[in-house]
């Protein structure tokens, strides 16, 4: 039964801020629904919010997707564009493209992909400009 | 009755009309209507109070212990929680309402504001030997939050901060000091909480994070207004009897806390659902810089408790009134330093997370009944109308995946259901008849 997996997939809008924070939640009261340890719980509601926003704030649109086993919990961000010319430094703290209505709301801190990497037991990142991003956050829940 | 399982909020069966006011109202979904009556889930409840304010039927009560109950001692001493001071329309001195409480019974009188002084200083001194993860410190002052934590937010529980409520700080010392004045035997004594709500007496009579309270029981402030109101006239006062602070009777309402705690960096949120939004925040570390977070499931803050009589906003402008008259020296100096040694102000054990959401403790079990949901969820109207007796579909599809209840309950569904069976039965008459 290791491999009996649930996958789930949560569409994200670009610009959707009156909507930010509720794929997020969802994931969330599922995985506690699911009895995940807290500690963990609280790792992956930081990372998924953080994609979230991301998604959001940058994306043409895309999605967040949760698959778990019982075993391991992945977290994937894909979107379809603009994708990220330089990643090694989108991945600096404090390092931000958000536009200027982004910050106006209090986005745009540069704190996003460093905490969803900080979080995450795993980290992936492949992106295409023009093509798009694809994050992928691995956690071991057992 | 099982004290572990203790719960004030009851339901009086006899007056529910298994309506979908608290249905729908309840924080926790922790009620259902099965049976045309409305039935309360204990290890959801967390005595919030907010179906005993919805119900129209007057359904819904907290159970307190009455009056007569201090009788079963010798001494008794009453513990009257800030947010009495705002049940009293007009001029009222703060002495008067403690006289007031003299007149009705009690031997002596200990402001529960005096113990929220004591624990606004001890809360500052912890604070400055807390780790970085330790920040938001959560305050613990109101039971409800505490309990919401438990269940909703379990990752949070390393911020709630671990000093005693008010309550129990003033029923130990008021115990202590009453027995040393007049050299009796402290079982003799007994004390009493004047309490704005229900979870108040959970929290007495089934504490969490101690291993006995240190109060005897709990009397709701509706229940002793009339009496005390009509013994607060014609008597001498004894100002010295009053000796909280200004910031100590804040606590009765909502940033009260927070003012004496940490005004700095800091939140007070009243109102549950409010608190939920904010708990949620917080959960995603959003509110980084946040210092201490005051959550009050009232609106108001204590003052807007289930078992008040004043309205809650008049109620708030009476303690403001009421706090200008009022010492303002901040308790870091107010409080004697010997109270933070001689008495110990730490919870005895830690809070402990409450799995009631858990679909299962096996998890692939719990994934199967969570993918079952799903499917379940998808087939429902999504109307959350609350008719099945569960208040939203998706809480109903819980229950049907949990056993409690089966897709017929929903009356869409069975509608559904019955006009399938009408077709057919219109197609059989049919065929009969050629």
């Amino acid at each position: 039964m290791a491999d009996y997996i649930i996958r789930d997939s949560y569409p994200v809008q670009t610009a959707a801020y009156e909507s930010a924070g509720d794929a997020s939640a969802r994931i969330k009261r599922k995985l506690k629904q699911l009895g995940i340890d807290s500690a963990i719980l609280r790792r992956i509601a930081v990372a998924s919010y953080e994609a979230e926003l991301n998604l959001i704030i940058h994306s043409h649109g895309g999605e967040l997707i949760m698959e778990m086993t019982p075993k391991s919990i992945v977290l994937i961000s894909k979107d379809v564009g603009p994708g990220i010319a330089d990643i090694s430094q989108a991945l600096k703290e404090g390092y931000s493209t958000a536009s200027e209505e982004a910050r106006d709301l209090g986005f745009g801190a540069g704190m996003g992909l460093p905490n969803m990497k900080r979080n995450a037991d795993s980290f992936d990142i492949t992106s295409e400009v023009g093509v798009g991003t694809t994050i992928q956050m691995g956690f071991q829940i057992a | 009755m099982n004290e572990s399982k203790f719960h004030s909020v009851r339901l009086d069966k006899d007056k529910c009309k298994g309506c979908t006011n608290c249905l729908k109202r309840c924080p926790t979904e922790a009620i259902r209507i099965r049976g045309g009556r409305a039935h309360i889930i204990n290890e959801r409840c967390i005595d919030c109070g907010e179906c005993i304010r919805v119900c129209d039927y007057h359904a819904k009560y907290a159970q307190t212990d009455p009056l007569s109950v201090i009788e079963r001692f010798k001494y008794k001493i009453a513990l009257p929680a800030p947010s009495l001071y705002g049940q009293f329309k007009g001029k009222i001195d703060r002495s008067q309402i403690l006289e007031g409480l003299l007149k009705i019974g009690f031997d002596d009188v200990f402001e529960v504001a005096t113990g929220a002084d004591i624990v606004t200083r001890a809360i500052r001194e912890n604070m400055r030997n807390a780790t970085p993860d330790q920040f938001p410190l959560i305050s613990s002052a109101c039971p409800v939050i505490v309990r919401l934590i438990r269940s909703r937010f379990p990752e949070l529980i390393s911020h709630v901060v671990d000093i005693r409520q008010p309550m129990e700080v003033a029923a130990m010392v008021a115990r202590k000091e009453f027995c040393k004045k007049h050299d009796v035997d402290p079982g003799d004594v007994g004390c009493f909480f004047i309490t704005p709500c229900a979870a108040k007496v959970t929290a007495i009579r089934n504490p969490l994070t101690l291993q006995q309270s240190a109060c005897d029981g709990a009397i709701s402030m509706i229940e002793i207004y009339g009496l005390l109101a009509g013994s607060m006239k014609n008597f001498t006062l004894h100002a010295e009897r009053a000796t909280s602070t200004a910031y100590g009777v804040g606590w009765a309402k909502s940033g009260g806390e927070m003012a004496a705690v940490a005004p700095e960096h800091s939140m007070a949120v009243d109102g549950i659902e409010n608190v939920i939004r904010v708990l949620e925040e917080i959960e995603n570390n959003k509110l980084r810089d946040l210092v201490f977070f005051e959550g009050a499931a009232c609106t108001g803050g204590c003052v807007g408790g289930p078992l008040t009589f004043e309205n809650s906003y008049i109620a708030r402008n009476a303690i403001r009134a009421l706090m200008s008259g009022c010492d303002f020296t901040h308790p870091d100096e107010a409080v004697k330093a010997s109270y933070l040694t001689k008495y110990n102000l730490y919870t005895e054990r830690p809070i402990t997370p409450n799995s009631v959401m858990r679909l299962d403790d096996d998890i692939i079990e719990a994934m199967r009944k969570m993918e079952e949901m799903e499917q379940i969820v998808r087939s429902l109207p999504g109307y959350d109308c609350g008719s099945c007796g569960s208040p939203t579909c998706r809480t109903f599809a819980e229950d049907i995946v949990r056993g409690f209840a089966t897709k017929m309950d929903c009356i869409h569904m069975l509608k559904d259901q019955l006009k399938i069976m009408a077709q057919k039965m219109v197609e059989l008459s049919n065929t009969t008849r050629e």
